[in-house]
This record gives structure tokens, C-alpha cells and sequence, in this order.
């Protein structure tokens, strides 16, 4: 099943408990890197891992790493984002729940190379019994001197802590965090200032997703060139991926980058085929706001090549007939979906979770959903889909974050691909809004 | 209106924090460096509405900001901005039910229909006997298990038919809320 960078232990009954944790192998990245490694060179051996931040957007870590400020004098934060809120996405749920001490580690070695002397993680206010979990590590780590003062009789001092949103799926944009993290509202920043420069109580700042953080320890124990060889291209190391929807084996699955998507889709190692016998309908391969691609355009490229489970292939044919890897966040629908239905679901999502700071996200958010419901409810025009076209492209790149262009890629990629299935909607709305009606034409132009 | 304004000065006094959450409260704040105590407001919320019925009322707000001092504006902007703190109040058991996409595939639109008809509520709405109120929210990174719901602090998971939704309403009937963990 390829190499478990981070799972390898997670089954392991007690592996939530430090002293579990340490007989296989827990926190030897901590003495490794404050016993015998200058913080630079653990920055080092991450730029040359490859690890691009697990997140959603893939931004390499080494690289924001050694973005971060350091006047004299300033203290300096590392806040871990553990705020998973894209839909599709339950990876770091997971993963802290089941192995919370693997964060803690990380955090601590990562928390050295970058100098901070506190660090944070916040948590989705959803998630309070991992809050617990994670506190019940963080105390268990405390009272063995790998946290506090001079962790280890290194001279190096932290206090990491836990903090908690509250409902809020914009707290996963970065700057939003730290907003939320200080008490306020969760508007996004304006940048520049990055937080790299001014973050958490206007000091340099580095977030980094859960997964990438959690990543840090066997980089640091095994070197950032053993890293680099696992994976394809400039999508090294594994991935942790979340696979839901019409499958016959939804969970979290480890892979090396670059297994095939039919693979991932069919194999019993994995998603285990579609389930009740059906066929595949469509993808969406790296949580809500990544393109929606079709069974056929989900297998293969546009060129008829195998698509593979990396940042490249995944985006290959850009948003013509590619998508994203995003968090990896893979979301199967089969033949008895609606994809318009789906699509005004999505579109209400973004809408209850913009933040309101930027016109075209604020309104052009709710048109979207309002257009959509009118469709999917059989009252649609046909001039409404271009409509939804035009909305969608005010949108993108028009707002200080990146939820206008989450809220405009689904709808836009949905349209795209599946035109034929939103005019059956607008000029068959009797038959389309029947119980449990869904449109075929599509699945039958890919199965011919 | 003289009388009014005695009685909802009563009504602020009567908000207090038990000793095991004020030492919750002490403990958030501790983590903040000097000076940035409001940090710990979003955590404070929480802990007032485990402390006071699911909900946050006003007089409990301006409680949050007198403990904090800063202005009760400053924590009324917060509440109504983050979905999970109750503004009104709720029954005892808040089903907040996960509606967004991945969920739906795996049938959440069907299971909150069926909570609507065994409840005979709508959304936001409570029962009549104060038991739950219906809460659907969005994605609660439970997508693998879906459909699923959150009451207080638990996920309830693939919660797929309509015999594990009656056996479910019915373990809740009877179930009393767990003691938070600060409070042991």
C-alpha cells in the first residue's frame, strides 16, 4: 500500500497516550532537531523535502518558512490551522484524534527551526472533544519536559496551546484565523502586510495546515532528500486523502503522490469501487471549491493520459478540463446524482460562509444560490445560466481571499461540464423536479 | 420604566460563572500574552454556553465583557458572527445536522425531512416539550460518515436509516448532557 509517513502507527491501541506514542519511535524528531541540528538546517531540510503545504493550496513550506521576519527582539508565532472546513474535507479531524501526540511533535520541531517561543493551534469550535484530546497530549508532553522551559536540557523554551473558533469556515484563510485567534470577527486581511511579516498580534507569523505540520518529524528524522523520492515529480511525499460520497469504503486513506485516480476510485485498498453496483458520474477531486470534473475527464486527460493523484496531473488542462488536489478532498458522485442540485447546495454554502467584507463575494454569492434554487426548483429561465457564467466570473479575483474564487469554481466548472443537465432542468422543469428525477444524456454520451 | 430598569439590573446580577468555569475562563486567558486577553473570547463563549443552557443571552455577554474588560460591543460583534453560539434559546438537545454537499450524497436531505416529520419542526424551530431544537449547519469534516449530526460536544455518525433516526431520538429522550470536561 506504499509508505505511511503518517500512519504508519495510528492504528496502534494506546497511540493517543505519550508513552505509546514514544515506544514507536514519538518526539525522536524533537531531540534530533534541539539536540543536534541548528534551527536553519531543520528549514533547510524542509525546503528540500518538497513538502508543499497539505492545506489546499500547495504553497512549498520550506519556502514560506524562510519568509518569515526576524527583527530582534519581536517575538515570532507558529500557529498550526486546524479549522478544516471545506467541505468534503475530514482528514485532520481524523488524524488528531486518533494520533494527537504526532502534532504535538510537530509542532514543537517546527515551532524550533522557526524560533517561536509559543505557538497555537486553532482548532474549528466544532472539534472541542479534539480540543480535549489534544490537551490531554499537550499536558501528557508538558510533564516530560519535551514542552516548557529548556525542552530537554536544550536551552530551547515553548508553550504550545490550544485555541478554539466558532463556527466560522472563513477562519480557514489564513489571516482570518489570526483574526479569530485574537477575538475578533473572522474578516480576512488585507495583504500586504503578510503575516509572515505582521500575523498574530502584529508579529511574524507562519500557518501551516495540520498534515504539513505532522509531516515535519520524519523530514527531520529521515532526511528532506529521502522525502523528496516518494511521490512523482514536485509532488513528493504522501498525502493524506478524504474519500466520501458514493464509494463502497469512505475514510482517510494515506497514499504516495501519484497513484492513478482509476486506482484510488476501484481499488479496495482504497475507495472500493462505486457503490450498489452503479457507475461513476463525477468527481470533485480537492474539496467544494475545486473544479467539478466528469467520470471521463477524471480518469484521463484531455490528451487521453492516465490522471494521476498529484498537484499536476490533477490540474492538468487547467480549468478547461482539469481540476485541483486542493486538501485532498475527494468527493465521487455516482449516476443517480443531481449535479445542479448539488451545485445550489455548494452555492449555499459559500453564501452563509462569506464574510460580507467584499461586494462581489457578499452579493454575488447569494444571486448564485438564488439562481440555483430557482433551476434545481423548476422555475429557471433559460438566459440563467449564462447569468450564473457572468456571476461567477465578477467574483473571481475580485476579493481580498480566496472564497470568491471557492464560491465561483464550483459553479462555473458544474456549468461547464454538465451544460446539458442545467437546460434539461430549465426546459423539462415538470419531469426534472419529479421524485428522484436525474438526467442521463450525459452519463449515456460517456458510457457509448 | 423605572421598575424595568431595576429588574434587568437584577437580571445581570444573576449571571455568575461556577468556580469550575471561572477557572476554565483563567486558564484560556493565561495563554494570551500580556495584554491580549480578548483572545480568549471565543473560548469564553463556549464555556458560558455549556454554562447557561446552550445559549448566550445578552446579560451573559456583557458578563464575557466585564470579565474581559472591553466593551460589550466588542463581544456582541463576535457572537452573532460565529454560527455555533445560540442567541436565543434552545431545547436541550440541539441537532445540528450537517446539510452541505458531501452529507447529502450519503442522504442528509432525506434524514432532516424525517427529523422535520417525527419532530413536527421546522428549522430553528424547538418541540413544544423543550427537548430538541433542529439546527442544520454546514460541513462538520464528517464527510466519510455522513449523514451524521453534533449535539453539544458529540458527533452522532451514519446515521442512515429511519431506524437508527428513531433509536437515536430515542437515546437522546433519556440522555442527559455529558459534564464538560473542566467541570470534573
Amino acid at each position: 500500500m506504499g509508505l505511511k509517513i503518517l500512519t504508519e502507527h495510528i492504528n496502534v491501541p494506546g497511540i493517543e497516550t505519550l508513552e505509546v506514542y514514544r515506544k514507536h519511535g514519538g518526539y525522536k524528531s524533537v531531540e534530533k532537531a534541539l539536540k543536534t541540528m541548528s534551527p536553519d538546517e531543520v528549514v533547510e531540510e524542509v525546503k528540500t523535502s518538497g513538502l508543499r503545504g497539505r492545506g489546499g493550496a500547495g504553497f512549498p513550506t520550506g519556502m514560506k518558512w524562510s519568509f518569515l521576519a526576524k527583527p530582534e527582539g519581536v517575538p515570532r508565532y507558529l500557529v498550526c490551522n486546524a479549522d478544516e472546513s471545506e467541505p468534503g474535507t475530514f482528514k485532520d479531524r481524523w488524524f488528531m484524534e486518533k494520533n494527537p501526540h504526532a502534532l504535538v511533535e510537530g509542532m514543537i520541531t517546527s515551532s524550533y527551526a522557526l524560533g517561536a517561543n509559543t505557538s497555537y493551534i486553532y482548532i474549528r469550535g466544532e472539534l472541542l472533544f479534539v480540543l480535549r484530546i489534544l490537551e490531554k497530549a499537550i499536558a501528557e508532553a508538558y510533564a516530560a519536559g519535551l514542552l516548557g522551559k529548556n525542552i530537554l536540557g536544550s536551552g530551547y523554551d515553548l508553550d504550545l496551546h490550544v485555541a478554539p473558533g466558532g463556527g466560522a469556515y472563513i477562519c480557514g484563510e489564513e489571516t482570518a484565523l489570526l483574526e479569530s485567534l485574537e477575538g475578533k470577527r473572522g474578516n480576512p486581511r488585507n495583504k500586504p502586510p503578510f503575516p509572515a511579516v505582521k500575523g498574530l498580534f502584529q508579529c511574524p507569523t507562519v500557518v501551516n495546515n495540520v498534515e504539513t505540520i505532522a509531516s515535519v518529524p520524519w523530514i527531520v528524522n529521515n532526511t528532506g532528500a529521502e522525502y523528496a523520492k516518494v511521490g512523482v515529480g514536485r509532488s513528493t511525499g504522501t498525502k493524506l486523502i478524504s474519500a466520501s460520497g458514493n464509494i463502497n469504503n469512505p475514510g482517510v486513506f494515506e497514499i504516495e503522490l501519484g497513484v492513478p485516480v482509476e486506482e484510488f476510485i476501484y481499488s479496495d485498498q482504497y475507495c472500493g469501487g462505486i457503490w450498489n453496483g452503479k457507475q461513476l458520474k463525477a468527481v470533485v477531486p480537492g474539496g467544494s471549491s475545486v473544479p467539478i470534473l466528469p467520470a471521463n475527464l477524471i480518469l484521463k486527460t484531455a490528451a487521453g493520459e492516465d490522471r494521476l493523484m498529484t498537484y499536476e496531473s490533477l490540474s492538468d488542462g487547467g480549468f478547461v478540463s482539469g481540476s485541483m488536489l486542493g486538501s485532498g478532498a475527494f468527493i465521487v458522485f455516482d449516476e443517480d446524482q443531481c449535479i445542479v442540485r448539488n451545485t445550489w447546495n455548494y452555492a449555499r454554502f459559500y453564501h452563509h460562509e462569506s464574510c460580507g467584507q467584499c461586494s462581489p463575494c457578499r452579493e454575488g454569492t447569494g444571486w448564485m444560490e438564488k439562481v440555483l434554487h430557482r433551476i434545481e426548483y423548476g422555475h429557471g429561465h433559460q438566459q440563467d445560466i449564462d447569468l450564473l457564467v457572468s456571476v461567477a466570473k465578477q467574483i473571481e479575483g475580485n476579493t481580498i481571499c480566496p472564497l470568491g474564487d471557492a464560491a465561483a469554481w464550483p459553479v462555473a466548472s458544474a456549468v461547464r461540464h454538465f451544460r446539458d443537465e442545467f437546460e434539461w432542468h430549465i426546459k423539462h422543469p415538470k419531469e426534472a423536479t419529479a421524485p428522484g428525477a436525474v438526467y442521463r444524456g450525459q452519463l449515456d454520451a460517456v458510457t457509448a | 420604566m423605572a421598575g424595568d430598569k431595576i429588574k434587568m439590573a437584577e437580571t445581570i446580577n444573576e449571571v455568575k460563572f461556577s468556580d469550575a468555569a471561572m477557572a476554565e475562563i483563567q486558564r484560556y486567558i493565561s495563554h494570551y500574552p500580556e495584554g491580549r486577553h480578548k483572545s480568549a473570547l471565543l473560548p469564553i463563549l463556549h464555556i458560558a454556553q455549556a454554562e447557561f443552557g446552550g445559549w448566550v443571552s445578552p446579560e451573559v455577554m456583557d458578563k464575557v465583557a466585564e470579565i474581559l474588560n472591553i466593551k460589550p460591543i466588542e463581544v456582541y460583534e463576535v457572537a452573532t458572527f460565529y454560527t455555533m453560539f445560540n442567541l436565543k434559546p434552545v431545547g436541550k438537545h440541539v441537532l445540528e445536522v450537517c446539510r452541505t454537499g458531501p452529507c447529502c450524497l450519503r442522504g442528509a436531505d432525506q434524514m432532516i425531512d424525517m427529523i422535520k416529520q417525527k419532530l413536527n419542526i421546522e428549522e430553528g424551530e424547538t418541540t413544544a416539550d423543550g427537548m430538541f431544537t433542529l439546527k442544520p449547519v454546514e460541513c462538520l469534516a464528517s464527510c466519510g460518515s455522513g449523514p451524521m449530526l453534533q449535539v453539544r460536544e458529540l458527533y452522532y455518525e451514519n446515521i442512515d436509516s429511519e431506524e437508527k433516526l428513531d433509536a437515536f431520538l430515542e437515546m437522546m429522550r433519556n440522555k442527559e448532557h455529558e459534564t464538560p470536561t473542566w467541570k470534573k
